[in-house]
């Protein structure tokens, strides 16, 4: 039988997660192998290089570039103060002397005898890495970062907007299907990640901002939402840089679709922990989907297995008739059903295309033919 | 041996799906035989493209019965029904080729340096140069935040500066730029600018980069020489960027020849079409992430990358560049703009989602319309003649002010557009990609108008390189498929008033005359390889390509669609029969006048 790739987003109870927190550039290690570590606990840092400036030095003397040397006050790796003389000629009468400034307080990178341009370079910006999860360091790579390993919830997205944050978790409706209304929140949710509903409009997601919600996990959302939020239409897909002051997943798709009831039921499940969310999301070469991170504290994990996740998204090797699956195209969009057949031969849909196609079962004893591109694999 | 070639396996590895076809040699001749598809394979969970290939070529085992695997290995050679003689790919998969270009004037150096990189298949990410405007902060910045999977750097001519050409790999040197693919190792930077600032680009570039000399692409001012930069670009996406995507060194050891990327390939096929039959030729490729566009005219080659217009991955982003209203012009139906533009977020994070609703493909269709007319914009932008140069005018040329930087492409010069992709080559019904073609090309006069059958242009493109003779037997027999000529008048005039008249003569004598108005659309029977002459009278203010109110006389051969006239005018205005017809029941005229949907 020919392999059915059933794409699926990863959804588990208990995984064991390792999440590598990198340094941009080389830096210090401030953590050692074996630390336990809050996810707001610093970890590595180092310093970004500063901006470099140009000054093209030779037009500012008029010089040449080959008496470029010759002229400037300072070298290589030299600091500087900004308006502190970096060249200066040395004409026999004081006044005709010309002087180049530094533009900024750094150091010098280059000096160019070619162009005559003299690179400058801005001091460099301290970047602090945070742990992210709360976990254990189990791997130290000296200089680049760590491996921080916990054994959490894993929930994964299918998009997000907003970057990494973290705090305690709270479902804030009563199924899966409600909408998150702006009465929903409070002040209680101050600093706190809420869960649930089929989808949120701009009046909930204003209250969540006012009130310091740090990240919303729901449903649906619609597109009209996310353009608001962000002040434009949203071209590609590679968010998690926006600066929003909230950081919000959403599980299903665009528009209002019930959030999948294991999602639903796990999220409220591990209500009350600290969890951790990062909306980044990069379709295209490589993706990245949004996450959620629910780690147990180590009184939990040390009763159970250490890995006992079972994650969708691995199920490569094909559907079975049987198996629960999620439409995710319309007609039916974002409904469960169970694969009752599977026809190799490619069937003529709607559209009049030929397409590899799957019979559903939808609970209720319905069925309709699916095209199989239109599916994902769920737990079942 | 790949002389001796009876049953080829070929893949092209897109950013959404992998595509393989099978083709066999039958009797004399080759034939494309099967074809199989899966989704893309280069993301996580799997970050291995070979289970993608692995997976497409399960389907072709299933559709056409040869055991072509053992396990994960090909069998090869080929032997009654088990294996295959060869396999070859191409890949765009994982965002294909990304390049920044750099060159000293942005007209001149930096825009040769722009068509070699996009000529050797990639996507040109950003194109720096000395007098671009920006503060050198500013550029270094850029560098460092692209990460482009290689830098092509040129500018002088030779004899010509050697300061600013240093200056652009100083800027490069400080960026330090890292690769987008593979932490370890160093960016490939190509320099291909004046001969006479090597070494003094060398010492700046040489410990920092992965750092290729090649020869000069702009030796001259009025001479391009863009080939052996184009090789050595192709020649790094080997040895660096494919070689760090995932799963690739193993496909890599697959193939037997090198893997080229897609366009490259696309282009090879393109300008194949052009040279055997001596035409000017369009063609566009419509992917998932990117829409390529090719040209040759006058056998100049030009392509270029529209990076973020495509059907899945960008499909958001061509409604992002043309405004919601633009798409939702072409949809002969009310739908509210809120749930379109959910509909077009949940493709773009679903990518490899289809349509199964009428209604959804109708959509895709106007997105198309758009993502095609965009990138032909880009593409008559850059397919310009080369600047800098001086030319000798004479005073008529003086008066009719002849630009130098005029684009090459002249609509009423065309011959042929060629349509690939999937949404052109998989569309349901074959009068609904000739539709999405002449709404977003617009031809002039008589253009026919072709589609790639299955998407399979860029595995004949490689093939091409090994054995033409089974590449243009398979295309000419199995790939591309006449959908018919398109005649269309150019210039506006009043809705509903009379445009033309014509006179079709078939070749058993049969005679049609008809008359259009302005703003109809006919479709007339003319099957493949059928012979008509067609006269045309257009009214005065209309032109055919051969002046206004011109008559022309011309042969035409017909394709599966039919022969098209078209006398909607050019640039075609949606907005030509307001307050007389609503737009909706105009659009549906025209879709009835191609049968473009069902009922």
């Amino acid at each position: 039988m020919t392999h059915a790739y059933t794409p699926g987003l990863r959804l588990a109870e208990k995984l064991q997660i390792r999440k590598s927190r990198n340094l941009p550039l080389p830096g210090d290690v401030i953590v050692k192998k074996g630390d336990t570590v809050k996810s707001g606990d610093i970890v590595a840092m180092t310093k970004l290089p500063g901006k470099v400036h140009a000054v093209n030095v030779i037009n500012r003397l008029a010089i040449l570039p080959s008496d470029l040397r010759k002229y400037m006050l300072k070298k290589e790796g030299d600091s500087v103060v900004k308006d502190e003389p970096i060249a200066e000629t040395r004409p026999f009468i004081k006044m005709f002397k010309s002087i180049c400034l530094s533009p900024i307080s750094g150091n010098i990178e280059s000096i160019s005898d070619i162009t005559g341009q003299v690179l400058l370079r801005e001091p460099p910006k301290p970047v602090q890495i945070n742990a992210y999860v709360d976990g254990k360091v189990v791997e130290t790579m000296e200089n680049e970062g760590v491996v921080i390993e916990t054994t959490a919830t894993f929930i994964q997205g299918i998009f997000g907007i907003g970057g990494e944050t973290t705090g305690e978790l709270q479902v804030v409706v009563n199924s899966p299907d409600d909408v998150l209304k702006p009465e929903d929140i409070n002040e209680a949710h101050r600093g706190k990640i809420i869960a649930g509903g089929s989808i949120i409009y701009s009046d909930a997601i204003r209250k969540a901002l006012d009130t310091g919600v740090k990240g919303i996990v729901v449903g649906g959302i619609r597109d009209k939402e996310i353009n608001e939020l962000l002040g434009y239409d949203l071209g590609v897909a590679i968010t998690g840089s926006e600066d929003i002051n909230i950081t919000i997943i959403i599980t299903e798709g665009f528009g209002q679709i019930g959030m999948a009831q294991k999602t639903f039921d796990l999220l409220k499940q591990r209500e009350g922990s600290v969890t951790s969310i990062n909306g980044a999301t990069q379709i295209r070469a490589g993706v990245v989907r949004p996450e959620i991170i629910i780690p147990y504290n180590e009184e939990d994990t040390s009763e159970m297995s250490s890995e006992s996740g079972s994650s969708t998204g691995e199920q490569s090797a094909g559907l079975s008739i049987g198996d629960q699956i999620r439409i995710i195209r319309n007609p039916n969009f974002g409904m469960l059903g169970k694969v009752k057949a599977l026809p190799s031969e490619l069937q003529t849909i709607e559209t009049e295309a030929m397409a590899r196609v799957l019979e559903v079962e939808f609970p209720d004893g319905q069925t309709a033919i699916v095209p199989r591109a239109n599916i994902e694999a769920i737990e079942g | 041996m790949t002389e001796n070639l009876n049953v080829i396996i070929a893949t092209d590895c897109g950013s959404t799906t992998t595509k393989a076809i099978l083709i066999e040699k039958k009797g004399d001749e080759y034939r494309q035989t099967f074809r199989g598809e899966a989704p893309t394979t280069v993301e996580t969970p799997f970050e291995d493209v070979t289970k993608g290939v692995l997976n497409a070529f399960a389907e072709l085992e299933e559709l056409s019965g040869r055991k072509i695997l053992d396990g994960e290995k090909i069998i090869t050679p080929a032997q009654g029904n088990t294996g295959v003689d060869i396999y070859i790919s191409t890949s765009s998969a994982g965002g294909g080729l990304q390049m920044m270009v750099a060159g000293v004037v942005k007209t001149m150096s930096a825009q040769s340096a722009q068509k070699a990189a996009l000529g050797a298949g990639a996507i040109v990410m950003d194109v720096i140069a000395s007098n671009d405007k920006r503060l050198p902060h500013e550029k270094i910045e850029r560098i460092r935040d692209l990460r482009p999977d290689m830098i092509l750097l040129s500018g002088g001519t030779d004899g010509g500066t050697v300061s600013h050409v240093v200056e652009l790999a100083e800027f490069i040197g400080a960026a330090n730029p890292r690769p987008r693919l593979g932490m370890t190792f160093q960016l490939p930077v190509i320099y291909a600018g004046n001969k006479d600032a090597r070494d003094r680009v060398n010492d700046v570039l040489k410990d920092k980069t992965a750092l290729r000399i090649t020869d000069n692409l702009r030796p001259t001012l009025e001479r391009e020489n863009l080939g052996p930069a184009r090789q050595e670009i192709q020649n790094l996406f080997l040895e660096h960027v494919m070689a760090h995507a995932p799963g690739y060194k193993k496909l890599i050891s697959w193939t037997e020849v090198p893997i080229m990327p897609t366009p490259s390939a696309v282009g090879e096929m393109m300008q194949a079409i052009a040279r055997k039959a001596n035409i000017n030729v369009v063609g566009v490729d419509i992917g998932g992430a990117t829409t390529d566009v090719f040209s040759v005219f006058d056998g100049v080659f030009s392509r270029t990358v529209s990076a973020n217009f495509g059907m899945s991955y960008s499909v958001s982003n061509v409604i992002a560049e043309t405004g919601i209203e633009n798409i939702m012009k072409w949809l002969p139906f009310e739908i509210e703009e809120s749930d379109i533009r959910n509909r077009i977020k949940n493709k773009m994070i679903r990518p490899t989602t289809i349509p199964q609703l009428l209604e959804d493909l109708i959509l895709e269709h106007a997105i198309a319309r758009e993502a095609l007319r965009l990138s032909f914009m880009q593409h008559k932008a850059l397919a310009v003649g080369l600047k800098g140069v001086q030319k000798l005018k004479d005073m008529s040329e003086s008066f009719d002010r002849v630009a130098e930087d005029e684009t090459l492409i002249k609509m009423n010069r065309l011959d042929l557009i060629v349509g690939s992709g999937g949404v052109l080559s998989h569309a349901p019904r074959r009068s609904q990609a000739m539709m999405m073609m002449i709404d977003s090309f617009q031809p002039q006069g008589v253009t026919m108008i072709a589609v790639d059958s299955i998407f399979m242009m860029p595995h004949l493109g490689v093939l091409s390189t090994i054995n033409e003779k089974a590449a243009t037997e398979v295309f000419e027999k199995d790939c591309l498929i006449y959908l018919g000529p398109c005649i269309s008048v150019a210039n506006s005039g009043k809705y509903g008033s009379h445009c033309l008249d014509c006179i079709i003569t078939y070749s058993d004598g049969k005679i049609r005359e008809e008359s259009l108005l302005f703003g109809e659309l006919k479709v007339f029977e003319l099957g493949e390889g059928e012979k008509a002459e067609v006269e045309i009278t257009p009214a005065k203010q209309f032109d055919l390509g051969e002046g206004k109110g011109q008559k022309i006389t011309k042969k035409v051969t017909g394709g599966v669609v039919g022969l098209v006239i078209d006398a909607r005018g050019r640039p075609l205005d949606l907005n030509s029969s307001k307050g007389k017809e609503p737009i909706e029941d105009v659009l549906s005229k025209w879709n009835t006048a191609f049968d473009a949907y069902p009922e």
